[in-house]
């Protein structure tokens, strides 16, 4: 009889799981009850939420001010509103011009299709803030862009690009773009060709097959690229802080200012709990679909 | 072909050079920038690799440098293991307790937005501290942080790569009598060695290139190279960075093309060895 794993499998299991446990989803927990702490001048910069009294009972010092801080405070209302708004239609573009991408790939022959793929791959492995950083060189004022149009006379002023919405924008769309194409690549390539066949045989145009066949059948990818682009992109730090201006206000800017300007702890946890209560819906989507990838 | 279908084709080849482009064109712009005497960006003052010197001489990119590699090292080489392990948990034990959290576990810190994991993570720390003393923020907070995102890519990349091999051979090993870690070591690490190989690389360059969890769980005393970048950066082009730029992407690149090249070989061999054994 073949022997299994099983004494020795908890040897496997417990390592990951113990490490992601404490070094991930704990961390929730603590962010939690430090967004119910108030800022004060001591190391670390917030009071006790939990504390034992000298004679040994439990103390509960909660407080819902951050909590009402960011209701009252239209700063961070608006900075919600702005990040969703943004990566919600950089997905949509990014989806526009990775749809087709993806599909063309998918089409190519075996070997350009591998080289085509290492081709979008590749910026993935480079550094993002150094990309960040290339667009400034190519759409600041005084970038490659307006340097060309200039020379060839399409313009007589520098577009001003840079510290605009259109900025963040093309950061977002530039930098995730290959987030897009690879999940509808894996889709769109495990696509049956003989389905396809089978509506041409029955008289369907190419575009009919593709609206009635090919895009129910791509919606997994759809789904699992748009969440790839859209929820990293909703907490976006380096692409507004480099590209945007004072009115690109994502909420990832605030967060980060919030916690290394005004060193104030326990609103920046507040607004970290916040922003996750708001992207539970989108995670547990991508996972739904993820797992049922994973599972087929 | 219809003309409308080579219509459609067109179209379709277009938009994906568009995109190619628009990933490609700052990169290349970037390192012909890199190659310009002048400090000025729209002013092409002769070619010059000055600016590459002057790299040699920046005291602070260079401990920036030392810091991130010595991280990545650390950080990639412990998510080999740990992300390996979860693989092995998630794709042969179908059924234990824990398995659906695990599984969200390795999952979520590929979408969670990098600026939730760095503070979250840095309270744990903090608190950590607090309590038990331990960690104090510095390498080992950057690292056991790196670790922590990097074990979800090597978990997907293995994981898939696992339910694709065979398991007969294991199962033939174990019949002959070999133990199922024994069979598992000799048989199917080989096969997977080469998503090993691809994994680790990533972790490599995901870790050099982290920036906002390393700004949250860093400390004071430390800093990483894309902290130096992002302070230079902030305030505006400067040549020096447009060089080390162009250093890092072409040595990540020419890395990742070879690591390609050498996994497509893997392939190809293991591919045959499974074809000679089947005869």
């Amino acid at each position: 009889m073949r022997r299994t794993w099983a004494p020795g499998r908890w040897l496997i299991i417990l390592p990951p799981l113990l490490f992601l446990l404490i070094f991930f989803l704990i961390p929730f927990a603590f962010a939690f009850k430090i967004s119910f702490a108030e800022a004060a001048p001591r190391v670390p910069p917030f009071t006790d939420v939990i504390s034992f009294t000298a004679d040994h009972h439990l103390r509960l010092a909660i407080s819902f001010g951050n909590y009402r801080y960011l209701l009252t405070d239209e700063v961070y209302g608006v900075a919600y509103l702005y990040s969703l708004r943004t990566a919600f239609f950089s997905t949509l573009i990014c989806l526009a011009l990775g749809y087709p991408m993806a599909y063309a790939i998918a089409r190519a022959p075996r070997p350009t299709q591998g080289l085509l793929l290492l081709i979008i791959m590749l910026p993935f492995w480079t550094s993002f803030l150094l990309r960040v950083y290339a667009l400034e060189g190519i759409i600041r004022d005084t970038g490659f862009l307006n340097t060309a149009l200039l020379h060839l006379g399409l313009i007589s002023q520098p577009l001003h690009i840079m510290r605009t919405s259109v900025a963040v924008y093309l950061g977002i769309i530039y930098s995730y773009l290959p987030f897009m194409v690879l999940p509808l690549f894996a889709t769109l390539e495990k696509l049956d060709p003989t389905l396809l066949e089978a509506a041409a045989d029955l008289g369907s145009p190419p575009w009919r097959a593709f609206w009635d066949v090919t895009l129910p059948l791509s919606i997994p990818g759809v789904i699992a690229g748009s969440m790839l682009v859209f929820i990293p992109a909703v907490g976006e730090f380096v692409i507004p802080s480099l590209l945007g201006g004072p009115n690109q206000l994502m909420i990832g800017r605030v967060l980060w200012d919030e916690f290394f300007g005004n060193h104030d702890w326990p609103v920046a946890s507040a607004v970290a709990i916040a922003f996750l209560l708001l992207l539970v819906g989108p995670i547990a989507i991508y996972q739904y679909y993820n797992v049922r990838q994973l599972e087929a | 072909m219809s003309p409308m279908e080579r219509r459609s084709s067109v179209a379709l080849l277009s938009v994906l050079f568009l995109g190619i482009a628009l990933l490609y064109v700052p990169i290349l712009v970037l390192i012909a920038y890199s190659f310009n005497a002048s400090p000025l960006v729209n002013v092409w003052g002769g070619f010059s690799i000055a600016w590459y010197g002057q790299l040699l001489h920046n005291r602070q990119l260079l401990e920036g440098a030392l810091l991130s590699l010595e991280v990545a090292l650390a950080a990639s080489s412990g998510a080999i293991v740990l992300g390996t392990l979860a693989a092995i948990a998630l794709v042969r034990f179908t059924r234990f307790p824990g398995r659906l959290l695990l599984t969200g576990m390795v999952n979520a810190p590929l979408v969670m937005p990098e600026i939730i994991t760095g503070i979250t993570q840095l309270l744990l720390f903090v608190s950590m501290v607090q309590l038990l003393g331990w960690p104090h923020r510095g390498f080992t907070t950057i690292v056991l942080s790196h670790v922590t995102f990097c074990t979800a890519y090597v978990t997907i990349t293995v994981q898939s790569r696992l339910q694709a091999a065979d398991r007969s051979l294991e199962e033939a090993a174990q019949d002959l009598g070999a133990t199922p870690a024994r069979a598992f070591v000799e048989i199917t690490l080989p096969i997977i060695a080469p998503a090993l190989i691809s994994s680790w690389l990533l972790c490599f360059t995901l870790s050099l290139d982290d920036l906002v969890i390393s700004s949250f769980v860093a400390g004071p005393g430390a800093s990483t190279l894309p902290m130096v970048i992002y302070s230079k950066v902030k305030l505006g082009v400067s040549p020096d960075i447009n060089a080390l730029a162009s250093l890092i992407v072409c040595a990540v690149g020419a890395c990742i093309v070879a690591a390609r090249g050498f996994m497509i070989r893997g392939e190809r061999r293991a591919a045959m060895e499974a074809q000679l054994a089947a005869r």
